[in-house]
């Protein structure tokens, strides 16, 4: 890396007649341009990644124009114009699957959200701090646990000779389908990420909960304010801001559930549970090879994903909150 | 032990309160740990015993390691560990050469091009390019079945891009300063001044990278013929599809003991991430702030 950025001045014609004779004094102007061309160097290997695999990407998204043939590659395969958007739309498993994920995210949204946020108010309620961060040592782990060793946990563990079946069994009592029950299975989902999630979810809050001001307690506790008015009065407002503010953005993420977590599962519950609008086009482009069509369903859920992200920053800015982005 | 310290105003909780607040915290710590358990203890049991039990064991009575020697004797579990191994290394090194170099330029105020190279870089964030696309672009250049194009598709991550640039913007101005007037450049400022002083931003980025490029397993699937498949692929197709492992590992363990083989698996997979963990616990929740105050 080093050679590479030295040698590379040294090569360009212009960076010749810039460069300062030895003996000669700095001069300021040189100076400056000399370390603007450094730092441009430096940023060429990230913006080159950038441009090849995320904008060069982003132009292959003209295939969804296109009925692509392999054997005439991207630019050879014919023009469909908008074939491709318009099948889809007529496309009943397309449509189940926009419906499957939204309601996944719903129930996310109900089942998941308020758990880290219950947890970081348990968690900052303990005055013990070794326990604590013991517990936030736990709760964090999970987090780093890769999706394929999470849903090998949940088989072993909910799975029909797993850990609670033969509990069940040998108190007597009916066992529990869950795995491979297309039923369960979103249920089973939202369980995975709040196994997977919830402590990690802790830290945002936990850190606002951290910046309120404990004078604020003292003054409640001394006017006579029980532990649940100062909850109410005191921490409700001060992490309120953050709420509102992980829900919105929540909310621009919509159409993006897990998708590792369901293709994981998709085989074993079968689509009605389990297709989602990623696995929709991972299984019509990767593995049918309809890559126009598939590239159509993928550009969609991106044009009205970055839509929703975009007005959820507009409205967190308008509640006078910072968003994801300025 | 450590501090226990209530503030002088708050009241002394109820016992109900107490009690009900330590099951909570039993439970949490249960839910996460037992499960690991299981597949500890089952790996370790004997083939007789987890028939016994049904499929699997919360303490083996007689703990054995022949699972661990079988698959780790050269079959496909084995070179998938060093496929990992390489990738996570590789990728981790090359990811971090990258993003630092990037992240520097984009912190220095005037750079030519910055703004716009800053603005290219955050769009993406808002409109990833999608499976498909991406496919194609390594279809296109050539990398199929190749160990990179489990690196270069995810070079950069534009959220550790951040939390580096912030973190090298809390650098004080002063510092670049001195250096400067000293007759430092821009790449030897970059080195003996702002990498020393982002030991903790670096160490959390690169674990973070590296915890990403071991736990990965769909670029695999994607681009990767079976017989170059890191350990999670293997995982996957073995463990969590239920594919057999009998073509896999000396082929008489495999039908002796096919559960204690899995779950030794899924051991081997979870032990790398428990070993780097508490280095990652030290930093993270530092850089994971400053990256989200500042982004």
């Amino acid at each position: 890396m080093a050679a590479l950025l030295r040698e590379r001045p040294g090569k360009s014609t212009v960076s010749r007649s810039s460069r300062r004779p030895l003996g000669a004094p700095v001069k300021r102007k040189g100076f400056h341009r000399r370390r603007s061309r450094t730092l441009f160097l430096l940023m060429v290997p990230g913006l080159v990644y950038f441009l090849v695999f995320h904008y060069g990407a982003l132009l292959g998204n003209l295939i969804a124009l296109k009925d692509y043939v392999p054997f005439d590659g991207i630019w050879g395969s014919p023009w469909v114009g908008t074939g491709n958007f318009q099948r889809m739309f007529e496309d009943g498993a397309f449509w189940d699957a926009v419906l499957n994920t939204l309601w996944i995210a719903v129930l996310q949204l109900v089942f998941y959200f308020p758990v880290p946020l219950a947890l970081a108010l348990l968690l900052h309620s303990l005055t013990w701090s070794t326990v604590r961060r013991f517990v936030q040592s736990v709760a964090y782990l999970p987090h780093f646990i890769s999706w394929v060793i999470v849903v090998a946990l949940f088989q072993q563990v909910l799975g029909d000779t797993g850990m609670v079946n033969s509990y069940l069994g040998d108190a007597g009592l009916s066992t529990v389908d869950i795995i491979g029950n297309p039923d369960a299975f979103k249920p089973l989902v939202v369980a995975q990420v709040i196994w997977k999630d919830a402590g990690w979810g802790t830290i945002i809050f936990l850190a606002a909960l951290a910046q309120v001001d404990e004078q604020q307690y003292e003054a409640a506790a001394i006017d006579g304010a029980g532990p649940w008015r100062r909850f109410w009065h005191v921490t409700l407002p001060a992490i309120r801001p953050v709420v509102v503010l992980l829900l919105i953005m929540r909310l621009g993420e919509i159409l993006s559930v897990g998708f590792e977590q369901m293709l994981l599962q998709r085989d074993a519950v079968g689509p009605e549970a389990a297709e989602i609008i990623d696995t929709f086009v991972y299984y019509q482009g990767i593995v049918g090879g309809d890559y126009g069509f598939a590239a159509a369903a993928g550009l969609f859920k991106g044009v009205i994903g970055a839509l929703l992200v975009y007005a959820a920053n507009k409205v967190a800015h308008r509640l006078g909150e910072q968003g994801v982005y300025k | 032990m450590s501090a226990q310290v209530r503030p002088g105003w708050m009241e002394k909780p109820k016992p109900v309160t107490q009690a009900a607040k330590a099951v909570a915290l039993v439970a949490v710590v249960l839910l996460v740990c037992v499960p690991f358990l299981v597949i500890l203890s089952t790996s370790l049991a004997s083939q007789r015993e987890v028939v016994a039990g049904g499929g699997w064991v919360l303490w083996p009575q007689d703990p054995t390691f022949k699972a661990y020697e079988d698959i780790l004797a050269g079959g496909v579990v084995t070179h998938a560990l060093g496929v990992s191994a390489g990738v996570t290394v590789i990728g981790t090194l090359l990811s971090l050469a990258c993003t630092v170099t990037l992240a520097y330029a984009l912190s220095r105020p005037g750079v030519f091009g910055g703004k716009p190279v800053l603005l290219l870089v955050l769009f993406t964030f808002l409109f990833p390019p999608g499976m498909i696309p991406s496919f194609l672009v390594v279809k296109e250049l050539g990398l199929l079945d190749s160990y990179a194009s489990l690196v270069l598709p995810v070079l950069v991550n534009v959220f550790n891009l951040v939390v580096l640039r912030g973190f090298f913007q809390g650098i004080p101005e002063e510092l670049y300063e001195a250096a400067r007037l000293d007759g430092a450049g821009d790449w030897r400022v970059l080195w003996s001044i702002v990498l020393p002083l982002s030991k903790a931003a670096l160490a959390v980025v690169g674990l973070f990278y590296a915890v990403a490029y071991w736990n990965s397993w769909f670029y695999a699937s994607l681009y990767l013929e079976s017989d170059h498949w890191p350990l999670q692929q293997v995982l996957r197709t073995y463990v969590v599809a239920g594919s057999g492992l009998t073509d896999t590992t000396t082929g008489e363990a495999a039908v002796n003991a096919p559960q204690t083989i899995q779950m030794a698996v899924l051991v081997i997979a979870t032990v790398p991430i428990l070993l780097v963990y508490p280095f990652l616990q030290k930093y993270f929740t530092k850089g994971v702030l400053t990256g989200a105050i500042k982004s």
